[in-house]
């Protein structure tokens, strides 16, 4: 199967729609899981040795380990498509899509670690709770459309004026990157900073052509967009190849330096022509 | 609103579970940035050997005050301090140097490769505080895009040095003639290469029309915008590629000078 996107919700030439490295053979005869075990008050890593075969993914070889050796292995999934977005953890060090990682990407001459995201207190093994997400979400001011164009309720917008946000809206709520973004995985400044995904989701309201909401002084303040440092972790995890930072964050960072820290700027359009953003 | 009910733990410096050589991007970071920061510093301070023939180094570029020909407002000027030493570049090579060091791309990169926050992806830090770019010092980043304005500047500067560099004096006749050197071809490499940087900066992308959300009806702003971003999606090796380029218009020069290089003549 190949891991590209559906041609209209692709940007063009933004995404780089590429094969997933294939560095190794395909997988033969078994191989060693280091699958972390454990809950809130603690854990443990254990070694499960189970067959492997071609075409395998990580979560196919840990649903082989529950139902062969420990039965009470806690996992969340759903699609096994990469598409709900439930199975992530965090594979050798990387934050993945269990569902999404074949085993040919591996070494299998060490042990393989799955352990559950780091940025979420973990309920059960790779079960972890991501609640807060949900809850962040709320904060964030919902889409405000202008009046409506036509007499039977209904908008006009040009394809080329939505493109932009459709990149947006790829995103399937996984939450590798904000497992992997160090404000919270290391810092958890949780209550500080929204997170590059929900970062995402102000740009796809506050890019909108549609749109009348006025979300940046939020993204400064409530939002904390300055924690960012545009490390670019987050672009790397993201499953749906969204371009978390460039396209989404900085774009946004750019919105805020306007308002708070362009005083020429500012100047210039009360002489000019005042735009419609 | 204690938001999450459980606390997390911390992995201390460099932890991680990543089997690759996650440092090895740092490092290379680290070494490459610190040899252009030593390096520019030096020539900088050279004050000497930066002109030859036609050609002026981008380091030196404009020359605001100075002995070489290519001084817009002559000598060094009498204000200048007498314990600090005197060298054009130091008047105008921060304004570029600031450029890059606010540039988004380098930011997230020296963070990574100086400060270690973080070392690498998912790797632990060696700091528990951090503020980010949200307050004081680097809150200060977001004028990055005043820096940009300077650099489109001194692009058209640079520009036209390379028109200069086709005008070689001729001593016998005691007139400028038209020729190409090897020189002329290694500051007009340099300044595309400085263009793809400086045009696809994410601040002129935005500035240029990223600010709208709708660009239909402006063909010519969307036009721009979409050149500005093509240039952007690369804009890490157009930031690599000038980085070299320009120390090695300098180095080229310096060296053509010193007498140890030869500048072919190609025409
Ligand atoms: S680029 Fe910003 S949001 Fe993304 S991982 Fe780095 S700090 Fe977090
Ligand atoms: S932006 Fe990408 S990585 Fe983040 S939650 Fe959405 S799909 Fe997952
Ligand atoms: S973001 Fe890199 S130069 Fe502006």
């Amino acid at each position: 199967m190949t891991d590209t996107l559906k041609p209209d919700l692709a940007e063009t030439g933004a995404v780089e729609e590429t094969e997933p490295p294939r560095p190794h053979a395909e997988p033969q005869g078994s191989a060693t899981f280091r699958v972390w075990r454990g809950d809130r008050s603690g854990g443990r890593f254990v070694d499960y040795r189970t067959a492997v075969s071609p075409g395998m993914v990580v979560l196919d070889a840990v649903h082989q380990i529950q139902a062969e050796q420990a039965n009470d292995l806690a996992v969340r999934w759903n699609c096994k498509a990469g598409k709900c977005g439930s199975c992530s953890a965090e594979v050798n060090g990387q934050p993945k899509l269990m569902c999404m990682t074949r085993l040919s990407e591996l070494p299998l001459d060490q042990p393989v670690t799955v352990e559950p995201m780091r940025s979420f207190p973990p309920i059960k093994d790779l079960v972890t709770d991501v609640s807060w997400n949900f809850r962040v979400k709320t904060r964030i001011a919902p889409f405000t459309p202008r009046p409506p164009d036509a007499p039977d309720g209904t908008w006009r917008i040009a394809q080329s004026d939505v493109d932009r946000v459709q990149e947006f809206r790829k995103c399937i709520e996984c939450f590798l990157c904000q497992d992997v973004c160090h404000v919270l995985r290391d810092h958890h400044l949780h209550e500080e900073f929204i997170g590059p995904r929900f970062l995402v989701y102000v740009a796809a309201l506050e890019m909108h052509p549609l749109d009348t909401g006025d979300r940046v002084e939020a993204l400064r303040r409530a939002h904390g967009i300055g924690y960012c440092n545009i490390t670019k972790c987050c672009t790397k995890v993201c499953p749906e190849h969204i371009t978390i930072t460039d396209n989404a964050i900085i774009p946004l960072k750019e919105r805020v330096v306007d308002q708070f820290f362009d005083p020429l700027g500012k100047l210039l359009k009360v002489f000019s022509r005042r735009e419609q953003p | 609103m204690a938001d999450v009910p459980h606390p997390l733990t911390r992995r201390r410096f460099g932890a991680t579970m990543r089997r690759d050589a996650w440092w090895l991007q740092p490092a290379l970071v680290f070494v490459l940035l610190s040899s252009f920061i030593v390096y520019a510093t030096w020539a900088a301070f050279q004050g000497a050997h930066y002109t030859f023939g036609p050609y002026l180094s981008p380091f030196y570029s404009p020359e605001l005050f100075g002995s070489s020909p290519h001084a817009w407002f002559g000598p060094k000027p009498a204000w200048w301090p007498r314990w600090l030493v005197f060298s054009p570049a130091l008047l105008i090579l921060p304004f570029p140097g600031l450029f890059r060091v606010t540039c988004y791309y380098y930011r997230g990169a020296y963070y990574k490769a100086f400060w270690a926050d973080p070392p690498a992806c998912s790797v632990g830090e060696p700091r528990a505080r951090y503020r980010g770019e949200a307050s004081f010092p680097l809150i200060v980043q977001n004028i990055h895009r005043y820096f940009l304005y300077i650099a489109l500047f001194f692009l058209v500067v640079l520009l036209s040095d390379v028109w200069k560099a086709l005008w070689f004096f001729d001593s016998a006749t005691g007139r400028a003639t038209f020729g190409i050197g090897v020189g002329t071809l290694v500051l007009a490499v340099n300044v595309v290469l400085l263009g793809g940087y400086t045009l696809g900066c994410h601040s002129m992308r935005h500035v240029i029309g990223g600010y709208l959300d709708r660009l239909s009806g402006r063909p010519v702003r969307r036009r721009l915008y979409a050149c500005s971003s093509c240039l952007n999606r690369a804009h890490m090796r157009w930031a690599w590629c000038s980085l070299f380029s320009v120390a090695f218009a300098d180095l080229y020069i310096r060296l053509c000078s010193m007498g140890v290089w030869t500048d072919w003549r190609i025409l």
